[in-house]
């Protein structure tokens, strides 16, 4: 399932390069003055432009198949592979971090308001939801970083490290990245804490209707062991799954917070080379980013069925 | 309960959920004003939304600028009544696209089945594993960032959710007697997906697609706060934002109210599209 998965995505990200009306280099040509000669050469080169376009998809793929993306346009025309590598680790920190945010407070909110349907808390859950749901991220990470970094002063408003971080001890040097990296953290995890804290509400008051909590209540167990141990289990299994559809997501969004907290990941990345049209950069990200979410899906299934007694794969 | 009454058609019932729900009502209430701001902009504004005024640079707001003005003097208030046309038509047609290629693909999987179901499933996940934003961001480059490339962008990458549904309602209702029946006296393949099932799996999706007008507007407020959106002058609730997130210390107005239109606006998609789904759901008529 993961090789037919893997070549769709190649196909689709293949198919980007023929947008453009025409050629692709001729399209570009007429749309962005910006593009220059050589690289309208180089390009036709990298993507074999002159060849019938299955012959250039074969090609382009033996290529992906080695990760070999080619060269950047940027001035330093680094390898796209090297120049994506070194930017990954913080990207792929600030998801897990929000992914562990998302499944530490997303479950608890989920599980009280369902328990103490129509209370306060519910209610007041039911409107961090709906506020989390509709609110432009952009926006709220924006003003956050105003209202924290710049009017009270508590938190530094971009980068991961402070400037005499070297020198800071091993716990100033922890509590100097917790700092830098609370505000993204918490706005990338706040779209899917909303729909994750939602779901799990629906979840589990479905679960609680179900005869075998009922039972588990008749034969006299007190009641946090029915919820907590009975009901919660079955009804938060579906939110493994769920988490690895956020995923996406969560790296689409590292685009804007990266941006807006000036923080050298992925995202900023692909911002700065879909600004400056570096192609091969945009065409390297597109397909590193669609195998990062194919392999958390991987994972989420693998999870799923160690965490199921259920379900058995042969 | 209504015995000395006539029976009750859906509509009614309908309109008598819809309107107790006080928040699907606020829903509408928003919307509805939306249209209006947007299909009278003219009438509404006192200022035209491009004029630059030298003189009124980063004015607060004002009996004379409400909202404030911008760092080259234009009126807040005039650019943002303007500004809604963009999101209104941006989400509407953006949801059109991805509203239309969800129901053929998901009619196509859900009746016929067997390898066209596998073929266009398997299309979805993959089109479901690719970041959508990453996607968004790498055909504007290779196109360029219009009006018209960005509803198509986003119409393109968002239909998945309404291709599953269309399929999930037409597997079983594929399976009733009236598609047995109207299949029996002759009509084609063609005739049965589009005249007899499709207007019953349209529910769903028309909440679908409300939810999705709020996530298209989101989008787009996104990517023109990037500056790969609706570009300047033509203003748009994100670009206005991007302008004035450089004076957000001495101009907190340029910031602040873009940021809360399209907090207001999604979130009155947002209640509509939940309230008509409660409203819709015939489980709830029982």
């Amino acid at each position: 399932m993961v090789i037919p998965m893997m070549i769709g995505i190649t196909l689709i990200s293949f198919f980007i390069i023929h947008l453009a009306p025409g050629s692709p280099t001729g399209g570009m040509t007429d749309l962005n003055p910006n593009i220059s000669a050589e690289s309208i050469l180089k390009l036709r080169k990298l993507y074999h432009l002159d060849e019938p376009v299955y012959i250039q998809y074969l090609l382009w793929l033996k290529k992906v198949v080695a990760l070999d993306f080619g060269h950047s346009f940027s001035q330093d025309a680094r390898p796209v592979l090297d120049k994506i590598l070194e930017r990954l680790p913080i990207t792929l920190l600030i998801n897990v971090l929000s992914l562990a945010l998302i499944f530490v407070l997303a479950i608890p909110i989920g599980v009280f308001s369902a328990t103490r349907q129509y209370s306060f808390f519910d209610r007041a859950a039911s409107i961090f939801v709906f506020f989390g749901f509709s609110m432009p991220t952009f926006w709220f990470a924006l003003l956050l970083m105003i209202l924290f970094g710049v009017w009270l002063n508590w938190l530094p408003i971009s980068g991961v490290v402070s400037m005499n971080h070297a020198s800071l001890s091993p716990i100033g040097k922890f509590w100097d990245y917790a700092t830098h990296l609370l505000l993204p953290v918490s706005m990338s995890a706040l779209t899917s804490l909303a729909g994750m804290s939602r779901f799990t509400r629906q979840s589990m008051l479905e679960v609680i209707r179900q005869d075998y909590v009922t039972c588990a209540r008749a034969k006299g167990l007190p009641e946090w062991v029915v919820m907590y141990k009975h009901a919660m289990k079955n009804a938060t299994l579906p939110i493994i799954t769920l988490m690895a559809l956020s995923i996406p997501g969560l790296i689409g969004g590292s685009v804007i917070f990266e941006t807006i907290y000036s923080i050298p990941g992925l995202g900023r990345l692909f911002y700065e080379a879909v600004m400056q049209r570096d192609y091969p950069l945009i065409m390297g990200e597109l397909v590193i980013g669609a195998f990062l979410t194919l392999f958390a899906n991987l994972l989420a299934d693998v999870l799923y069925a160690a965490a199921d007694p259920r379900i058995h794969y042969e | 309960m209504n015995n000395n009454k006539t029976p009750r058609t859906f509509w009614s019932m309908f309109t008598e959920r819809f309107l107790s729900d006080r928040l699907a009502v606020a829903g509408a209430i928003i919307v509805f004003t939306l249209f209006f701001v947007a299909a009278f902009s003219p009438l509404l504004v006192r200022h035209d939304p491009n004029f630059i005024d030298s003189k009124s640079i980063l004015a607060p707001p004002s009996a004379e600028h409400w909202l404030g003005a911008d760092d080259l003097g234009r009126d807040v208030f005039s650019r943002m009544v303007y500004g809604s046309r963009i999101s209104l038509s941006v989400g509407f047609v953006a949801v059109g696209i991805a509203t239309v290629i969800g129901l053929v693909l998901g009619a196509l999987a859900g009746y016929f089945g067997g390898w066209v179901d596998e073929v266009i499933m398997r299309f979805v996940d993959i089109m479901l594993t690719i970041p959508t934003f990453f996607l968004i961001l790498a055909v504007i480059a290779f196109l360029s960032p219009s009006i018209y490339n960005i509803m198509i962008v986003i119409g393109v990458t968002s239909w998945m959710s309404v291709a599953r549904l269309t399929r999930a309602e037409f597997l079983t209702l594929k399976e009733r007697d009236f598609v047995t029946a109207a299949r029996a006296i002759g009509v084609s393949h063609t005739g049965v997906i589009f005249r007899h099932i499709l207007p019953n799996a349209m529910a769903p999706v028309l909440v679908s697609a409300t939810l999705g007008v709020a996530g298209a507007i989101l989008t787009e407020s996104a990517l023109s706060f990037l500056g790969i959106g609706v570009q300047p002058p033509t203003p748009s609730w994100g670009n206005i934002l991007t302008q004035g997130k450089d004076y957000i210390e001495i101009a907190w107005w340029l910031s602040v109210f873009p940021g809360l239109a399209i907090l207001i606006t999604v979130m009155g998609y947002n209640l509509l599209g939940e309230g008509l789904r409660d409203a819709l759901d015939p489980r709830l008529y029982r």
